[in-house]
């Protein structure tokens, strides 16, 4: 193809989107349009498949039966979460052994949030709240975005991330009205989660290099700054409902933007932590690839045992 | 042993009796009992379905969006097809 054809076919391509048509896998696409989706998508499902460590840590810890069945619930649907994105992406032309691959290898990325450790029973209630609330509002503006098999997997993890973000809340709940201990653990949780989960929105609008190119294609329907603000006015009543205090003490409400002033977000932490340098990164890598390369056996014995009853059923046939 | 990966499938759920299957999503499994079973975990931990179809999606034979034109344009000047086409009194009733 001519690079003046190439050059049309994006104008008919970039129409289509802005009419709010949907790009299907077989449908042409510029290759930054197919690359940009695929290095999102993947960062997508590889968070939430390393997103299932912190939290398994507390499965065979969680303190009732109700609290273990409702996080194994949770980590279950995790690892659909991760599943589904893994197919949408797929479509896009990379194997399931290549996004693996560059997870593994780490030059893929998953969301930094999960570098962080789990250290007690709350912070089981604060990821949930938190977490899961900060992933639910990055989330729904998706169910609309222009690839049509990112936005229909979307739309079935929004349905069930509601419950995860409940489900945190409500441990947040019980512990804040607690004894003093327990209080005191729901407010070191809220302490040690809370400008983490700022962070997870990305860098300020300033720094960001993507939104144009991604406000185009759908992939964001509002700047990080936007939605960071969305979140912190929807969580801080949410704070003060448990009789918590956000660890922020330039936070103020702003009676003229309608609208939560709040204090510097401390980016250094954050680009140490995305570069490896937190406090979990290792940890959560090697856990990933040991799962990995310790179930290398069960997936080549079904292979095998596939191939035998194959073999099987073909002789039973010709006979 | 040579590296050998689970094929791809391609999962259908009718999510209730009366309603078609319907695509779900795809997932990988060794055979298509795996495949079944996992389709269940993955597309129907909240009651989505009653019956679930897997095919191994190689099996899928699928159109091309470049023969677009050919195939679903000259169904578009076939307006003779559509009961609007044709001009009736508002007096006739039921039709």
């Amino acid at each position: 193809m001519s690079e003046k054809e190439i050059k049309n076919l994006e104008e008919i391509f970039e129409q289509r989107i802005a009419n709010d048509e949907k790009i299907e896998p077989k449908d042409w696409m510029p290759e930054k349009y197919r690359k940009t989706h695929i290095r999102q998508i993947s960062q997508h499902a590889h968070s939430e498949i390393v997103g299932m460590l912190p939290e398994g840590n507390w499965i065979t810890r969680a303190p009732s039966l109700r609290r273990k069945a409702a996080l194994l619930a949770k980590v279950q649907d995790e690892a659909g979460h991760g599943l589904y994105l893994y197919s949408a992406c797929e479509t896009l032309g990379i194997s399931r052994e290549e996004l693996y691959e560059q997870l593994h290898t780490g030059k893929a990325k998953y969301s930094s949030i999960f570098n962080y450790p789990t250290v007690t029973w709350a912070d089981i209630g604060a990821i949930g709240w938190l977490v899961d609330g900060a992933a639910i509002i990055n989330q729904v503006p998706l169910c609309n975005t222009s690839f049509g098999p990112y936005a229909r997997a979307m739309v079935r993890v929004c349905k069930e991330e509601s419950f995860h973000q409940r489900q945190g809340y409500e441990i947040m709940l019980t512990l804040s009205k607690g004894t003093t201990e327990q209080k005191a653990l729901a407010q070191d949780a809220l302490n040690r989660w809370w400008w983490p989960s700022l962070m997870m929105f990305g860098p300020t609008d300033a720094e960001s290099v993507h939104t144009e190119q991604s406000m185009k294609w759908k992939l964001k329907r509002k700047t990080n700054d936007e939605l960071r603000q969305q979140f912190i006015d929807q969580t801080v009543p949410q704070a003060d409902l448990l009789g918590l205090t956000v660890p922020d003490p330039d936070l103020k409400w702003n009676e003229e933007r309608g609208s939560y002033d709040f204090g510097a977000i401390d980016w250094d932490e954050f680009w140490q932590v995305v570069k490896g340098h937190g406090p979990c990164n290792k940890e959560r890598m090697n856990a990933r690839v040991s799962a990995w390369e310790n179930g290398a056996w069960v997936r080549d014995a079904a292979i095998a045992y596939a191939d035998k009853q194959a073999k099987a059923k073909e002789v039973a046939q010709a006979s | 042993m040579e590296k050998k990966n689970w094929p791809l499938w391609e999962v259908f759920v009718r999510s209730k009796n009366g309603l078609e299957h319907r695509h779900f999503g795809s997932l990988h499994a060794a055979d298509a009992t795996m495949a079944l079973e996992n389709a269940r975990d993955v597309y129907t931990r909240r009651n989505e379905g009653v019956s679930i179809w897997v095919v191994e999606s190689k099996h899928i034979t699928a159109s091309n969006p470049e023969n677009h034109g050919e195939l679903f344009e000259p169904a578009q000047d076939k307006v003779y097809r559509h009961p609007t086409f044709y001009d009736l009194p508002d007096e006739v009733k039921h039709m």
